[in-house]
């Protein structure tokens, strides 16, 4: 039997040093140039911003020698190559740095503000896979009849939605008028003090404390804006899955196994699936590391106390050590989800290997 | 000539002219398109908007900017079809005046954002070793940054106004496109042909602007048009954080940002530009997703 | 099968999203309040000068001389009992409270009041000018600045201020009183406990602080021992809710006790609703338009004229800023010693139009105009650009963060810049010095008040400004700043346009918020619910 695996990428060869090796040299350059990359770019953009960092300490107001000194603490009297340079050693000591404006180690303020990015974040790409996987396969199947067209629709229908409207009528709708869920904010104030931050995943925290009331109270909070990015997530998983399947259902493989007599169902979920499940997981990476950097708007408008507000705020404080550092753990995010789906390539891809 | 042999023409197997081929190619993709009822809807959509856009002025029943502080918060009426704003501005007619900057944001962004990342793509596949290494080092890096919170600081660095927000869309929708490009490139570059003409003495330029980036474009028309959308909720999205056009301009994500304020009493303030943007994109993603299928037979 | 737990994960989620429970009331002893508060970037008393911060440490901290909420206008002794000033006006003698405590059990002794002042000089951070210009610098702040006992201050200052602009400045955030033996067990490398204070309290004040998240959240706890007694809620939590909307829906669902930042229009809905009570506060802000005079327009006498003929004031504070704004033309508030009361500008375009003629620019030029991003700037603005407009006076707006605004208005590189100002203490110096002083006009001036960063060069005015301080005589003292404030309003690159009113709503059964007329004159400790 003839297994291939249809793939958006990535070509192996039979030479030494193995395939294997090569990617993951290739990827830890990539990665370290990303990084610098990152870092540069951040600074130009810290330097060119026409906002002043001193201004973000000190207010307005502050008396001509006293703005001079926070001038000279920040380095920027220093000329410019001198302050990358700085800026550059620091960073490779793993030194963030500490935010002007909350005077906390950046390290402290992404403790802070990561899980919560991460648990929406989480919530809706369990829910775009759960969701979305089965919807794809369904239109896959389906496909050109009416299944397949609904599903299409709802995926457009995802894709076009501005995502800070829908989660406005969305909370008009569901909070404001219909009363089913909670307002913005991760958690009412009645339980914010109630459970000790352990993950800083609110969820998490309260099962492991066991108070139902705080994981429920919380659970209403997310869902709605988890729902609103689940649903983003879905459109892509889903579609994706179903180009995914449509390659493979067209496979001879398929077409030996029904011959065989194998049912449709065992055909469809186990075979196909099962081989269409590599690819997928760097679709499902990439949308995670999306919903990570992309929940900026959601967050706006959930009022979710997470890093994409978190980098914004800063970034209009010209505190650029704070937008670095929040960018670099995206930024990490992604190259590591990258890295993972890489990985899982290679393993499960035997052209790959 | 008559329509019968308008159609035999243009589907003659063995075309005269390049005009004449290419014209059957484009009616073919018609006649697909059109069999396509989701992609018709998108279509027209479109068309709508390019129409709206156009007629504006006689659409429009007020002045976009109009303000009239004893007309404000008015709900839909015969007066005002959709409604005044905070500032008693008709919202009809600045919804219908927006279509003008939607369809400015969406065009400009992609006549800068294809020719570089076809730029980008063609040359990083066509010549590969280290000229590919570094492009695609670069683009990685872009990829790798987080895209609306570069387009954010790019504005703030900037300034706020609709041709700085087109540049920062732009600067960070490009990466993908070079990508494609130099997928195209990497197949195209190995096949026969290519490999007659560079017998033949062409120059490399000549290769990649002659054969190589034609064949490239089809794929890049689809992925943009497909991208419209997407383009379209960025810029919204800044135009959502105060970053887009800047005021009085009836930007959709602007005003919906405007409304946001009066969406409990006054739901047509946000809810109407909202809908303008959600139908755009619509059908935007209508067209490409039909075009997808015509154009680009694999993806089916 | 996949599709079996698929499905019931599926229907599992489905089942528990539609199961979710409605929001709880919030706690009876804990007052839960929303408010904007992003702006707080330290809660130190020597270092805090935004809005959100003052209102802070103002409820933590007793100070030397404060406003009480009692009555949020009247300056009473804080820590000090009685005081008075001999040596020619200036040697002051304060007697501190006897059997004061700070929340940490520590007495209240002169020697930390010494050490408070001492603290704000050595640490010169931003708030520090409104003691320096007493006349402390880091040498001689050890002696001027000292305690004679443990119930005695003595402060010795070098100019011949008057005596309520010397008790006033001690009323300021810098004159909060620190618990010097728990600041300097947290002090590290010579850091006067700085690091430690950014995030924590060591007060006497009515609340400690239990905990500050930045753009999240203020919590403090009641202190029982508090000299007037126990706060009446045991607990105040601030949450920062950006949205005024959301803070309405949040307060009519129950979800919080109270919002700060509500808009007018959103009040004009909830005014029918039996369960909220919307209070309100008049507050000392203004709200003005500052012309750059290196503009080649903006510096024409008739054109300055012209444009405070260009705002529609009334308009707009009978419409989206009702009940939170009211026209007010001069540079110090209403409601205050001192202040000018008169509003002759109206709009009128046909009078604009004649005076822009006479200046030259019959049909108007173009212009920017920055601004803060948000409510109420952007409606503002958008108003003002219309109404210059009529004139033919085209306005480009430039909306902007606030720090990027400030930033461009201090290099002077704006036209035309929509901003508000609010006095760092209730004497009318603290908007003379920045409306009606300007030293030194030149680029690289190193005081940067708000005349220089228009660019308004005023010898003259500087003299009287510097003259009012001085005048010992209260009546006259009022005369001349009346004279400043009439100069400013007929002619400068400042068109006053708005004093600002506080409208905090609350839940029917949240009474006794008192919020005075400055940031820092906000009190929770009489808050029942």
């Amino acid at each position: 039997m003839d297994v291939t695996v249809t793939t958006p990428a990535g070509t192996g060869r039979g030479a030494w040093p193995p395939a294997f090796v090569v990617r993951v040299g290739r990827l830890a350059v990539t990665i370290a140039l990303t990084f610098l990359g990152l870092l540069f770019v951040t600074f130009v953009i810290g330097r060119v911003l026409p906002i002043d960092p001193a201004l973000a300490i000190l207010g307005d107001r502050a008396l001509p020698h006293v703005y001079e000194r926070v001038r000279h603490e920040l380095g920027l009297d220093l000329p410019l190559y001198h302050q990358f340079w700085n800026y550059l050693v620091k960073a490779l000591r793993g030194d963030l740095g500490s935010s002007v404006l909350t005077g906390r180690p950046v390290i402290a303020d992404i403790r802070q503000f990561f899980p919560a990015t991460l648990e929406l974040a989480t919530f809706a790409i369990v829910l775009g896979v759960v969701l979305g996987v089965p919807m794809g396969v369904w239109a896959a199947v389906a496909r050109g009849r009416w299944p397949d067209h609904l599903v299409r629709v709802l995926v457009l229908i995802g894709y076009s939605v501005p995502v800070f409207w829908l989660g406005l009528v969305g909370l008009l709708l569901f909070y404001a008028r219909l009363d089913l869920v909670a307002g913005p904010g991760r958690l009412d104030v009645a339980y914010e003090y109630v459970v000790e931050p352990w993950s800083g995943i609110v969820l998490l925290d309260s099962l492991r404390a066991g108070e139902l009331r705080v994981f429920r109270n919380a659970l209403a909070h997310i869902v709605l804006p988890g729902s609103i990015l689940g649903y983003l997530s879905l459109a892509y998983i889903a579609r994706m899955t179903r180009s995914f399947m449509l390659a493979e259902l067209g496979q001879e493989y398929v077409v030996a196994a029904r011959v065989k007599g194998l049912s449709e169902a065992r055909v469809i979920w186990r075979h196909a699936l099962g081989n269409v499940m590599v690819p997928m997981v760097t679709v499902i990476a990439l949308s995670y590391a999306y919903l990570l950097e992309g929940a900026v708007l959601t967050e706006t408008v959930f009022a979710w106390p997470g890093l994409g507000l978190y980098i914004t705020h800063s970034l209009f404080n010209a505190d650029m050590t704070a937008v670095l550092g929040g960018t670099l753990i995206v930024g990490v995010a992604f190259v590591g989800l990258n890295l993972f789906s890489d990985v899982l390539y290679t393993f499960f891809d035997p052209r790959a290997r | 000539m008559t329509a019968a042999r308008v159609r035999a023409w243009l589907l003659a197997d063995a075309p005269a002219s390049r005009a004449q081929a290419r014209l059957g190619r484009v009616y073919l993709g018609v006649a697909a398109l059109s069999k396509n009822p989701l992609a018709v809807v998108g279509l027209v959509i479109v068309a709508a908007l390019v129409l709206v856009a156009a007629l504006a002025p006689r659409l429009a029943t007020h002045s976009p900017y109009g303000q009239d502080l004893e007309r404000r918060l008015r709900p839909p009426e015969d007066a005002h079809r959709f409604g005044t704003d905070q500032l008693g501005r008709d919202i009809l007619s600045r919804v219908v005046y927006g279509a003008r900057v939607t369809l400015a944001i969406v065009v400009l962004v992609a006549v800068i954002v294809a020719p570089i990342g076809l730029a980008v793509g063609t040359v990083a596949g066509y010549f590969g070793g280290w000229v590919d290494g570094v492009l695609m080092r670069v683009t990685d890096i872009f990829m790798a940054f987080p895209r609306l919170i570069l387009a954010l600081a790019l504005v703030a660095v900037l300034g706020p106004g609709i041709v700085n927000a087109i540049l920062a869309i732009a600067f960070t929708t490009w990466p993908p496109y070079a990508r494609i490009a130099r997928a195209e490139t990497l197949t195209i570059r190995e096949s026969d042909f290519i490999a007659a003409v560079r017998l033949q003495g062409a120059s490399p330029i000549r290769v990649l602007w002659g054969h190589i980036v034609p064949l490239c474009v089809s794929s890049l028309i689809v992925r943009v048009t497909l991208d419209m959308a997407g383009i379209i909720l960025v810029a919204a999205g800044l135009g959502f954080l105060g970053l887009g056009a800047r005021p009085p301009e009836p930007e959709w994500g602007a005003m919906v940002s405007e409304g946001r304020q009066f969406l409990l009493d006054q739901w047509w303030i946000a809810t109407i530009p909202g809908a303008a943007i959600f139908l755009v994109g619509l059908g935007f993603n209508l067209l490409g997703d039909g075009l997808r299928d015509v154009l680009d037979p694999k993806a089916r | 099968m996949v599709t079996r737990p698929l499905r019931l994960l599926m229907v599992g989620l489905l089942l528990a999203s539609l199961a979710v429970p409605v929001a709880a009331d919030t706690p009876k002893d804990t007052l839960v309040m929303a408010k904007f508060i992003d702006d707080i970037i330290s809660l130190d008393p020597a270092e805090v000068f935004e809005l959100s911060g003052g209102e802070m440490i103002a409820n933590l901290y007793d100070r030397i001389m404060m406003y009480e909420p009692e009555d949020t206008t009247r300056l009473v002794g804080g820590v000090a009992e009685s005081w008075s000033v001999t040596g020619n006006g200036r040697t002051f003698t304060l007697k501190i409270r006897k059997g004061l405590r700070f929340h940490s059990g520590n007495p209240v002794t002169a020697r930390d009041a010494a050490y408070s002042l001492q603290r704000v000089i050595r640490l010169d951070k931003t708030p520090a000018f409104i003691v320096s210009q007493l006349g402390w610098t880091k040498d001689n702040v050890g002696d001027l600045v000292r305690a004679v006992d443990a119930a005695t201050l003595q402060l010795t200052i070098t100019k011949d201020f008057a005596p309520t602009f010397v008790l006033n400045c001690l009323s300021a955030g810098v004159g909060s009183v620190v618990d010097m033996k728990e600041v300097q067990q947290h002090e590290r490398d010579g850091d006067l406990g700085y690091t430690w204070l950014k995030t924590n309290s060591a007060g006497s004040g009515p609340f400690r602080l239990r905990q500050w998240k930045a753009n999240d959240s203020v919590v403090m706890e009641a202190f029982p021992d508090y000299r007037h007694g126990a706060p009446k809620v045991k607990r105040v939590v601030v949450r920062h809710i950006a949205e005024p909307s959301a803070q309405r829906l949040q307060l009519e669902k129950g979800d919080i006790d109270m919002a700060r930042n509500i808009t007018p229009d959103q009040l004009a809905a909830l005014k029918n609703n039996p369960d909220v009570v919307i209070g309100t506060y008049p507050k000392a802000d203004l709200y003005y338009l500052g012309l750059n005079q290196k503009h080649e327009h903006l510096k024409k006498p008739k054109v300055r004229a012209a444009i405070r003929w260009l705002v529609d004031y009334h308009g707009m504070a009978d419409t989206f800023l009702r009940g939170q704004f009211k026209v007010h033309q001069a540079f110090w508030p209403s409601g205050f010693f001192a202040a000018l009361t008169e509003t002759p500008f109206k709009l009128d375009v046909a009078r604009a139009k004649q005076l822009l003629a006479e200046a030259g620019v019959p049909n108007g030029f173009p212009v920017k105009l920055d601004h803060a991003n948000g409510t109420p700037f952007m409606d503002i603005a958008q108003s003002i650009q219309s109404t210059m407009g009529q004139a033919g006076i085209k306005v480009e707006l430039v909306p902007a963060d606030s720090k990027q605004v400030i930033t461009k208005y201090r290099a002077r590189n704006h036209d035309i810049v929509l901003l508000y100002w609010s006095p760092d203490y209730m004497d009318p110096h603290s908007n003379a010095d920045t409306f009606a002083r300007n030293p030194d006009n030149s680029d690289d001036a190193k005081i940067k008040p708000l005349a220089w960063r228009n660019a308004w060069d005023i010898p003259g005015l500087t003299k009287k400004a510097d003259a009012a301080v001085l005048e010992r005589d209260a009546e006259k003292r009022k005369q001349m700043y009346l004279e400043l404030q009439r100069t400013i309003q007929q002619d400068s690159p400042f068109v006053i346009m708005f004093q600002s009113t506080e409208q905090a709503t609350t839940r029917k059964y949240v009474k006794n918020f008192v919020s005075g007329p400055t940031f820092d004159t906000v009190f929770y400790r009489l808050v029942t619910k």
